[in-house]
């Protein structure tokens, strides 16, 4: 009997192959959360120590999306929206995903333990475990709440922005924490709903796959219904300003209404592509004017003294 | 004393001969690997120079 040793060709993997692993999309998102954790906490935090942290938590991410690509790449194979991945494509592979993924993963965490501080540390270390294990590994493939439950990994980056320049948790980045954690459902079911056949084909129980078309639509708007007065939690709890607050609000009702539409909707998926859409500049919108709240708040203290 | 030295004689190639992809794939590589680990130690040396010499002396 002889026993051939299959030897792996030298590798062509381009530094973009690594970059893609590490879906820089999902993390350019991460890093603008974490940011605003960041910037809205209390207390001042050096921009060298701020910057450290932010580059440690995008590297995080990029982790926890290379791990993510190492065991999804047979799902990855048979989805049209990822065949094009680098392992997939036979560009790397898997053992290269892999050694890449838990370098990054590693490095970020003992870095941001470092030159932060242990808390966010910690929190970097849950975020990446339980995006790799809990959602990849087991909740993905068995569960049609995989992302509902999911969702915790991508919610937590302002909350390691906050203890980052805290070090400690408080309500208001929590409330951050539940905002993304009820808006990543309807996003997520809202794509899925157009691309059930995908999902089917790749084995992946996702909530239309499933449940169905109509019941995924009622979850949807069930979903949304808790997530417009969430919010605006922020400036009704006195965390945010009216500008933040007339937003929620207007933003929010839009998400309803576009909720609404797809609920009734029941077939075709024009409406589910709008909130799709609508849904990243929602979650955008709410972001970006805590920031220009706490901003003037900070600029305007600064002219009255 | 004169010593010969033979220029043009060739050692065969033994093991594995990386196609010019290949090796424009490595050499990118190699290059992204040293500016991450020079950006890591730029960032220690400014951090140190924000913290002070105690950095690592400090509650965590």
């Amino acid at each position: 009997m002889s026993v051939t040793l299959a030897r792996a060709e030298p590798s062509i993997a381009s530094v973009g192959d690594y970059i893609e692993l590490m879906k820089p999309r999902v993390m350019s998102l991460v890093v603008f959360t974490a940011f605003v954790g960041l910037l809205i906490a209390p207390g001042h935090v050096h921009p060298v120590i701020g910057l450290t942290a932010l580059l440690c938590i995008a590297v995080g991410a990029g982790a926890a999306g290379a791990l993510n690509m190492w065991y999804d790449a047979d799902i990855d194979a048979r989805m049209t929206r990822t065949a094009a991945r680098p392992i997939p494509a036979g560009r790397l592979l898997p053992g290269e995903a892999l050694a890449f993924g838990l370098t990054l993963a590693i490095g970020a965490v003992v870095v941001l333990g470092l030159l932060v501080n242990a808390v966010a540390a910690a929190l970097l270390a849950v975020t990446i475990a339980f995006y790799v294990v809990v959602y990849t590994m087991w909740l993905k493939r068995t569960t049609p709440l995989n992302i509902v439950i999911g969702g915790a990994a991508g919610a937590l980056p302002p909350l390691i922005g906050w203890t980052a320049a805290t070090g400690s948790v408080a309500i208001e980045p929590v409330l951050l924490f539940l905002i993304i954690f009820f808006w990543t459902p309807p996003h997520f079911w809202a794509l899925s709903l157009y691309r059930t056949e995908d999902y089917a084909r790749a084995g992946i129980p996702m909530l239309p796959v499933v449940a169905g078309d109509q019941e995924t639509r009622r979850q949807i708007l069930l979903y949304t219904l808790v997530l417009a007065p969430l919010g605006a939690a922020p400036w009704i709890l006195g965390y945010a300003g009216l500008a933040y607050g007339v937003v929620a609000l207007v933003t929010g009702s839009a998400m309803i209404a576009l909720a609404l539409r797809v609920h009734v909707e029941r077939h075709g998926h024009v409406a589910s592509k709008q909130l799709f859409g609508f849904s990243i500049l929602y979650l955008f919108l709410l972001f970006a004017m805590l920031l220009v709240d706490r901003m003037s708040a900070g600029l305007f203290g600064h002219l009255a003294a | 004393m004169t010593v010969n030295v033979v220029m043009n004689e060739q050692k065969p190639v033994t093991g594995i001969k990386l196609t010019e992809q290949q090796q424009r794939a490595r050499r990118a590589r190699s290059i992204a690997i040293a500016v991450s680990l020079g950006v890591l130690v730029v960032l220690f040396y400014i951090v140190t120079l924000v913290k002070g010499p105690g950095v690592l002396i400090r509650p965590l």
